[in-house]
């Protein structure tokens, strides 16, 4: 768990964080945060399907549940359980 | 069911939900009968001739009229942060910026870009760099490297007023820009070092420019350069000027039917015409108080900003609320929004269905307006107080010609319901003066007389226009047009790929997204970590909305008998349209 955390958490940063200086934590905000943007979020959900091998379906690929990391933890282990 | 049929939103329904209010257009046919844009130039204080200077009428004349001490602008950001700022704040602010932007030798004519999220400076900005004479260039601020190389590259900016948290693309670019000369962070907190041509400025610590020399624009001087999409080609700068205002003002005074004691939200970018000709302009020509909301979109949270500032006039865009629709409507519920009295979109059709949701959740229909970067202002719409079809564009504005014209001979089509192309008679205030640097794509937009925006419609017996779809290529993906050939230019970039052809695709929330058909080149395999890549890759460098939501690899790509990509025949298929008789399609036209 705290590994899929870490893995989304970085992936995040890496793809996702204009601001150098903004520090992320599980619980920021990244869609109402304005980090990831909802255009932007299929890019994120595609990047959980492949390295999960999980199909989200859209219904449930939501900005809320794509919030924050945490969130998008609890959303990825729905499919892997 | 025929959209025709549906009618909602009569004389009698709209005028309940307004209690004592009286719209400001009155009679939307009296006022077609009388018009005369000379109506806003006396309003405005305006005669043939004057200054006409959009930074001073819309914070200086504001002050003068005795608003000084009203709120101009009430700005939450992330985590409920609020500032709020009176006009003369506002007019404070803008003159503060102006003066140092004169100070680093920006003069008048010089293009000044404008890369921020909403944020407070951007409003203030736009009106100082307009204050000394300068154009300012609003770039979305969401776009990738390229995407701003290649417009600041095309207007010969100057300057970028930018956020420390952009900065990282405004170096990357730097290089190789030819023309950039300083780069203002307004928020840069000192804990890192700047860099060439890098500038700290911050508003708190400024003092503040009580009286700054207003450039003595004229009706006709340069203003506003916003950039727009064409199916070819790089993206064409569309110069407006100074004299806009007069159909900015009176447009939103009649349509959006703002009024003294109004709380506005306009849910736009000002990086987007509208986000600057009804998230600034408009609004504060008026001496109206707006507020902005600069957060990620969330339903929550927008109802929660509607119910905090008691908002009662809202302009938004079908997406967000088509989102707004998938949201639910008990989440509506949890919210005391009865402060709404008026709703408007704007940015691609407005579908039936969410009209009719609207009158049903907020008690009031979101009243579809059709309008274009070039337009500069509203150019047909829904009015207060008129009957509205649900999913029509409505009527032209007063003073406004439109017709539907053939697309062969450019001549008015007469006949009720056939579609045609969507033809406006040149000559209101806020029309684009020119394509910055392409005066040829310009003039390629009139034909028989006729402005022709790209768009085609139908018009009903009643007079009422019907959208029907773009004339062209170009990708509406939630309210923003992308160049499929910019987003094809950069996938070629990419090493992996050989092809591409790049159509819309439909989707229930955003209209239309970007789906990209590409080859990859010899001895690569598709799979879908290469697909992720190729989408992060033209996210980085154009923007997020035109990055392909899908991309499907194919071996081959459907061509003319030349050799150019049939672009029309991956658009049909996924449309699900009749392909018909493709050797037709295999010649050139």
């Amino acid at each position: 768990m705290e590994e899929m955390k870490d893995i989304i958490l970085e992936y995040v940063i890496e793809e996702y964080l204009e601001d150098e200086d903004e520090e992320l934590t599980y619980d920021t905000p990244l869609i109402s945060g304005g980090i990831v943007d909802s255009f932007s979020m299929v890019s994120l959900k595609r990047f959980l399907e492949n390295k999960y091998k999980i199909s989200i379906p859209d219904d449930k690929a939501t900005p809320e549940a794509f919030d924050n990391v945490n969130k998008i933890v609890a959303l990825v282990n729905e499919f892997t359980a | 069911m025929i959209l025709e049929e549906i009618v909602i939103g009569s004389v009698t329904s709209v005028c309940k939900h307004r209690g004592d209010f009286m719209s400001n257009i009155g009679s939307y046919n009296d006022r077609v009968k009388n018009f005369d844009w000379s109506i806003s130039e006396k309003e405005l204080g305006y005669k043939d001739g004057d200054n006409i200077n959009i930074g001073w009428y819309c914070s200086d004349r504001i002050c003068e009229m005795g608003k000084a001490d009203k709120t101009a602008l009430i700005w939450e950001g992330l985590g409920g942060k609020e500032k709020q700022y009176t006009f003369n704040d506002v007019r404070l602010a803008s003159n503060t910026i102006g003066a140092f932007l004169k100070f680093l030798g920006i003069a008048d004519g010089d293009r000044v870009c404008l890369f921020m999220d909403k944020i407070p400076e951007l409003y203030f900005s736009f009106l100082g760099g307009l204050k000394i004479g300068a154009i300012v260039q609003p770039l979305f601020s969401a776009f990738g490297e390229e995407s701003l190389f290649v417009r600041l590259e095309n207007a010969q900016t100057k300057a970028i007023i930018t956020q420390r948290k952009h900065v990282g693309k405004v170096r990357r670019i730097l290089e190789k820009s030819n023309f950039l000369k300083d780069i203002i962070i307004v928020d840069d907190q000192g804990k890192k070092p700047l860099r060439e041509r890098e500038i700290a400025f911050s508003l708190e610590t400024a003092n503040p420019v009580e009286n700054l020399d207003i450039f003595p624009s004229k009706a006709e001087s340069p203003s506003v350069l916003h950039y727009t999409s064409g199916t070819t080609g790089q993206p064409k700068g569309v110069q407006h000027v100074h004299y806009s205002l007069i159909s900015q003002y009176l447009t939103t005074k009649w349509v959006l039917d703002l009024q003294e004691n109004d709380v506005y939200w306009c849910t736009a970018d000002p990086g987007w015409v509208t986000g600057t000709s009804y998230g600034i302009i408009g609004p504060w020509s008026l001496g109206i108080t707006q507020c902005v909301l600069d957060t990620g979109f969330s339903a929550r949270s927008w109802y929660e900003f509607i119910n905090k500032h008691k908002v009662t006039v809202w302009y938004s865009a079908p997406t967000a609320i088509r989102s707004l629709m998938k949201a639910g409507d008990d989440l509506v519920k949890e919210y005391d929004l009865s402060t709404l009295r008026h709703l408007a979109s704007v940015g691609e059709p407005l579908n039936s269905e969410a009209v009719i949701w609207s009158e049903k959740v907020f008690g009031h229909a979101f009243l579809d307006t059709y309008w274009q970067t070039e337009t500069g202002s509203m150019m047909l719409t829904n009015f207060p107080d008129m009957k509205i079809k649900p999913g029509s564009m409505g009527k032209p504005f007063p003073g406004i010609t439109a017709t539907v014209v053939d697309n062969k001979t450019f001549e008015p089509i007469k006949e009720p319901g056939k579609i045609g192309l969507i033809a406006f008679k040149p000559g209101w205030p806020s029309m684009m003066r020119t394509y910055w640097n392409n005066e040829e794509t310009y003039k390629s937009k009139f034909k028989n007389g006729w402005y022709l925006p790209g768009d085609r419609s139908s018009i009903d017996k009643d007079g009422y226009f019907w959208f029907v779809g773009r004339d062209d290529d170009v990708i509406n993906t939630g309210g923003h047009l992308v160049s499929p050939f910019e987003v094809e230019s950069a996938l070629l970039e990419h090493e992996m790929v050989a092809e591409s052809a790049v159509v819309a695709k439909p989707d229930e929330v955003n209209m239309e997204v970007v789906k990209a058909f590409v080859t990859l080149t010899p001895g690569i395999e598709a799979n879908p970590d290469i697909e992720l890549k190729i989408m992060n890759f033209i996210r980085k460098k154009l923007s997020p909305l035109a990055m392909p939501q899908e991309i499907e690899f194919v071996q081959n790509l459907p061509k003319t008998r030349s050799g150019k990509i049939m672009r029309r025949l991956l658009h049909a298929k996924e449309w699900g349209e009749e392909i018909g008789d493709t050797s037709t399609l295999e010649d050139d036209d």
